[in-house]
């Protein structure tokens, strides 16, 4: 008991010293959820945009697909990308693994069925009525597609949200492909596991403490946007 | 020179179940044509293909100016429009809902903004054009609709069932609102409605849907 309010006594004075190990340890994790998460708008986004509004053959297989992908255990991505960028893998010449860049592209494997799905089912979930209205009113098609992608904003939102707060927790594929390596790989998830492992409770929890706090904001953010998403009432 | 609408052999059927059969009709004067016609007869249908919203399964429609034929394409749609009977606002405010069409057509900002003023001033809603479009009152978002249509000053406006779910009082501002654009001749207007008084008060020429075909009353 002792030794637990020892931990957290040691944990707020890290924090609010702006220690700077903590520090950089939850820059890194910010950095890397963040670049997977831009990586995944950037596809992600064009690609559920393209799927929802556009009739192509093998959409549902795709959507079915991603819906499945979207539980995917992180330690499986984690084992995929190191067999890729392990040295015998198939671009194992990049040098990339354990590395911030390995732990970007295992974010980004785990994030994009997510987001893919999420925002697949937003766009999809308008109204059709908005798509008659905006061809009534003249748009051209690619006109309409926007308006449509527009009204689903909310939604996208969340679902990019959602995307990030899954990523940011998770602990199985950085850990295998970035090897927790100090000052250059560890992040909040791997640092809280391998402390812990070892003992050292105060990092462990002072992290624990952060990342909690992280993911109330993510969730207060998701929540204010589905709530905005859905005040007009008269519909 | 005002565009004319002629549809001729006019045949839709969803899921096997024919809708229009054969449904031929002039649109050449100018006015308020009404039509009426039962539930589920077909007159919903009819004018999202007039509107080239939706294609006939066989048959024609074409479009006129004059004797000239005009092809139908993005242009020749941006001249015409169709006020959905759930109108189908988008989330964001009055104003750029009514903006809609003018912006789309890359309208100058000045332009829009006059052209959008004045339909909603004259639908009534101009104190309103900074809400959300999605908070107005039913009555309310038939006159927005209508101010959307109107703001890009379309030479052939469809309205269908404009009033079936408002009250007295937005019947009669809707009415009047048809009744002045009537009068300053801007558009040939095609009207459904349930409402025989209301086709009597709009009307100058009224055709009934009857079995898949536009009959003349
Ligand atoms: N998109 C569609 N898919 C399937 N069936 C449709 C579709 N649109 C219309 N129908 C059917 O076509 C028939 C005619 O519908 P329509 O809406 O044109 O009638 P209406 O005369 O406008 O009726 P109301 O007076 O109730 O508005 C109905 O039986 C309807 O169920
Ligand atoms: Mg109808």
């Amino acid at each position: 008991m002792e030794s637990i309010i020892e931990g957290f006594k040691k944990a707020f004075s890290l924090i609010f010293g702006l220690d700077a190990e903590l520090l950089g340890i939850i820059f890194l994790s910010l950095r890397v959820s963040g670049t997977a998460l831009l990586i995944v708008s950037i596809i992600g986004l064009p690609l559920s945009a393209l799927i929802s509004l556009k009739k192509f053959p093998a959409r549902g297989l795709f959507i079915s697909i991603m819906n499945t992908l979207m539980g995917l255990p992180p330690v499986v991505v984690g084992l995929f990308v190191y067999m890729m960028l392990s040295r015998s893998g198939p671009i194992g010449f990049m040098g990339l693994l354990y590395t911030p860049s390995a732990m970007i592209i295992a974010q980004t494997i785990l994030a994009f069925p997510i987001a893919v799905s999420l925002c697949h089912s937003a766009i999809i979930s308008v109204n059709p009525i908005i798509k008659q209205a905006s061809m009534t009113l003249g748009a051209t098609s690619l006109q309409t597609s926007v308006t449509i992608i527009k009204e689903a904003r909310y939604g996208i939102m969340s679902g990019m949200i959602a995307a990030f707060g899954r990523v940011m927790a998770e602990v199985g594929a950085i850990l295998i492909v970035g090897g927790n390596i100090a000052g250059y790989t560890r992040v909040m998830t791997t640092t809280i596991a391998l402390e812990t492992d070892k003992g050292n409770f105060e990092l462990a929890i002072a992290l624990g403490i952060i990342l909690l706090t992280i993911s109330l904001a993510i969730n207060l953010l998701l929540h204010f946007v589905q709530r905005k998403g859905a005040l007009p009432v008269n519909r | 020179m005002s565009l004319r609408l002629n549809i001729s052999g006019v045949r839709k059927s969803y899921n096997g179940k024919p809708v229009l059969n054969a449904c031929s009709f002039s649109f050449d004067r100018n006015g308020v044509y009404v039509l009426t016609g039962s539930n589920g007869s077909g007159k919903s249908t009819l004018l999202r293909i007039c509107a080239l919203i939706e294609s006939p399964d066989n048959g024609e429609v074409i479009y006129f100016s004059g004797n000239n034929i005009i092809s139908k394409d993005i242009l020749l749609r941006r001249r015409i429009t169709l006020v959905l009977p759930g109108i189908g606002l988008f989330n964001t405010t009055v104003f750029n809902n009514a903006a809609y069409g003018l912006k789309i057509r890359g309208g100058k900002n000045k332009e829009t903004e006059r052209k959008v003023n004045n339909a909603l001033k004259f639908v009534g809603l101009i104190h309103k054009k900074n809400h959300n479009a999605l908070t107005l009152s039913s009555g309310e978002i038939q006159r927005l609709g209508i101010a959307r249509a109107m703001a890009i000053e379309p030479e052939m406006l469809f309205l269908d069932e404009p009033t079936a779910s408002i009250d007295n009082e937005n019947t009669e501002i809707v009415e009047n609102i048809i009744l002045n654009m009537k009068k300053e001749g801007r558009s040939k207007t095609i009207i459904a409605t349930h409402d025989m008084l209301q086709a009597g008060r709009l009307g100058d020429c009224m055709l009934l849907m009857d079995e898949g075909k536009i009959i003349k009353v």
